[in-house]
């Protein structure tokens, strides 16, 4: 590479490097301005909103892992060891969130479950319950990469049948054979699953949940530095997610994700 | 694959009356899959088609369609698609250089990976936080306006505004840069070697590669990419509702609206609004994957 070009190289790179740092900087300065300089971060931290909608928010993405994890990680099982030819149908299915995005999603949820006999937006259980269940849709196209990516690594037909040689049923197969051999891989999509899920708004705010992002939107009218604040312990959760998720998959390819919390 | 080892396929067979049954069977594993999708997300996108084709009292009609000629609708849309655009095509482009510079650009090693791994950060940094700390950095008081201001530029007063069309997207290339980065890496990682020797053993110049060689390979994957960010920017609806406060008609917004106004008594038009938005969508993800498949060709050798 010639000189001249690599000095462009280089400006490129600052430029991108200033555009991506400069708002985070200034969302740090703007959360230490306030008196004594750790007010926005004591504040928030006592915070009983703050408390109560992260947890929830935290609750929610553990029950999204929970639920998408037993759901997604049989079917990928069953695709390869049976139903090759199911592939392409799954594989579409799991992609299909991207082209329908949270805020249609929630529509459409919102239109088919607020009916008798499925009337779940009328109580706040209810309410949850769809949330979760749409957080579970959001997660497919991750999670399903995540446990394929994981099953290809390993002989699933070959430990299927060594445990049904040792009498093993469906179910120790799947929680004791397959699972521990998908673990990292599986992990890896639960992570960026409660990344997503912790800072979603769109799907929350439409279910009138009590979760953090809109509880985060509205904090500025109280108290702009604990919003500062909030905002920047958002992006660390995203960055400590992250940072597990690059440290399961070393070696791996860096997984696209779309159509998280836009 | 042999059937003939296979315990389970055994037992199946036996079970089986008929050869239909037995290639049936396997089926059911995938029973508690499709029952979930369809109830979570077949069956609400289809009560979305539907109902836009109905009248309040269930009836065929193409009314709620009518809206489509309406001002405001046709506003949004063209809105949407306009920042959608813009940023796809920009962060598409800059994406692009920003991704070569640092896989082919000659930049120290650990630069590259520090980019990749930030931007499989920085894609998911969006929504709530992400308008809030473009607020708290080049809003009215942010850090930099404040900076700038000391040193006697009003980016307010020179035509800069955060919360209009230009500000959204100056935010908007925050995720869709990262994005660009990670899916475009890997064609670029595939530029091999050879081509380019080849190339120059047979005298071509510089450009002559790029616009011969190099460009013609890559640029499946850079429209397939830009088609992706598109759809990207086109369902996002929290940043813009968060930074904007609604100011700005986007589709996202007004279907948001449709949503929280009135959608027990009249659906039938925000049904219409968001079945063009799942119209759009699929056709910028079909595009992707259409041009990712062809861009694949030039991977597996």
């Amino acid at each position: 590479m010639s000189r001249p070009f690599r000095i462009f190289w280089w400006l490129v790179f600052l430029v991108g490097a200033i555009y991506f740092f400069l708002p985070l900087i200034g969302t740090l300065a703007f959360s230490l301005k306030d008196k004594p300089i750790t007010a926005g971060y004591t504040d928030l931290l006592k915070n009983k909103e703050f408390l109560s909608t992260f947890g929830y928010s935290f609750g929610v993405g553990l029950a999204t892992i929970v639920i998408s994890t037993a759901l997604i990680v049989p079917t990928a099982f069953w695709v390869r060891l049976r139903l090759p030819r199911a592939r392409p149908l799954v594989e579409f299915i799991t992609l299909l969130p991207f082209m329908v995005p949270p805020v249609v999603l929630v529509f459409g949820l919102i239109s088919t479950y607020s009916r008798p006999p499925l009337s779940l937006t009328g109580s706040d259980q209810g309410s949850t319950v769809l949330l979760v269940m749409a957080y579970v849709v959001l997660s497919l196209p991750y999670m399903y990469r995540a446990a394929d990516t994981g099953l290809g690594a390993i002989d699933v037909r070959a430990l299927t049948e060594a445990a049904q040689s040792l009498g093993a049923g469906w179910p120790t197969i799947l929680l004791r054979v397959i699972l521990p051999n998908v673990r990292v891989a599986v992990l890896s999509g639960a992570f960026l699953t409660l990344a997503i899920v912790i800072g979603e708004f769109t799907i929350a705010i439409f279910l009138a949940r009590p979760a953090f992002a809109p509880f985060l939107g509205l904090l500025g009218d109280q108290d702009p530095y604990e919003q500062a604040a909030g905002a920047l312990i958002s992006f660390g959760m995203t960055w400590i997610a992250m940072i597990i998720i690059s440290l399961l998959g070393r070696g791996s390819q860096t997984r696209i994700s779309v159509g998280g919390a836009r | 694959m042999s059937h003939t080892a296979d315990p389970l396929d055994a037992r199946a067979a036996q079970r089986a009356q008929s050869g239909r049954s037995r290639r049936l069977l396997p089926w059911l594993g995938l029973v508690p899959f499709l029952a979930f999708t369809a109830a979570f997300l077949l069956v609400p996108s289809v009560k979305l088609i539907v109902g836009s084709f109905q009248d309040a009292a269930g009836h065929f009609t193409l009314a709620n369609y009518s809206d489509f000629g309406s001002k405001i609708v046709i506003n949004a849309y063209q809105t949407s698609i306009e920042i959608s655009l813009v940023t796809a095509i920009g962060a598409g482009v800059f994406g692009f250089l920003l991704a070569y510079a640092v896989i082919s650009g000659g930049l120290p090693k650990p630069i590259r990976s520090a980019v990749l791994t930030f931007s499989g950060v920085a894609s998911n940094f969006a929504g709530i936080p992400l308008a809030l700390a473009f607020i708290f950095t080049i809003g009215r008081v942010g850090l930099l306006t404040v900076a700038l201001k000391g040193l006697g530029i009003d980016p307010y007063k020179a035509g800069f505004n955060l919360y209009s069309k230009i500000g959204l997207e100056l935010v908007y290339f925050y995720f869709q840069l990262p994005l660009m980065i990670l899916v475009i890496a890997p064609a670029i990682d595939g530029l091999k070697r050879e081509w380019r020797e080849a190339a120059e053993n047979l005298g071509a110049s510089s450009i002559e590669f790029w616009r011969r060689v190099a460009l013609p390979i890559l640029m499946p994957s850079i429209l397939g990419s830009v088609m992706l960010l598109f759809g990207n920017a086109f369902g996002a609806q929290a940043t813009a509702y968060q930074l904007t406060g609604g100011l700005i008609n986007l589709v996202t917004l007004l279907v948001g609206d449709k949503l929280s106004g009135d959608v027990l008594h009249e659906p039938g038009k925000g049904f219409a609004l968001a079945v063009g938005m799942i119209a759009i969508m699929a056709i910028a993800l079909a595009g992707y994957a259409i041009l990712q498949r062809r861009a694949e060709r030039w991977r597996r050798a």
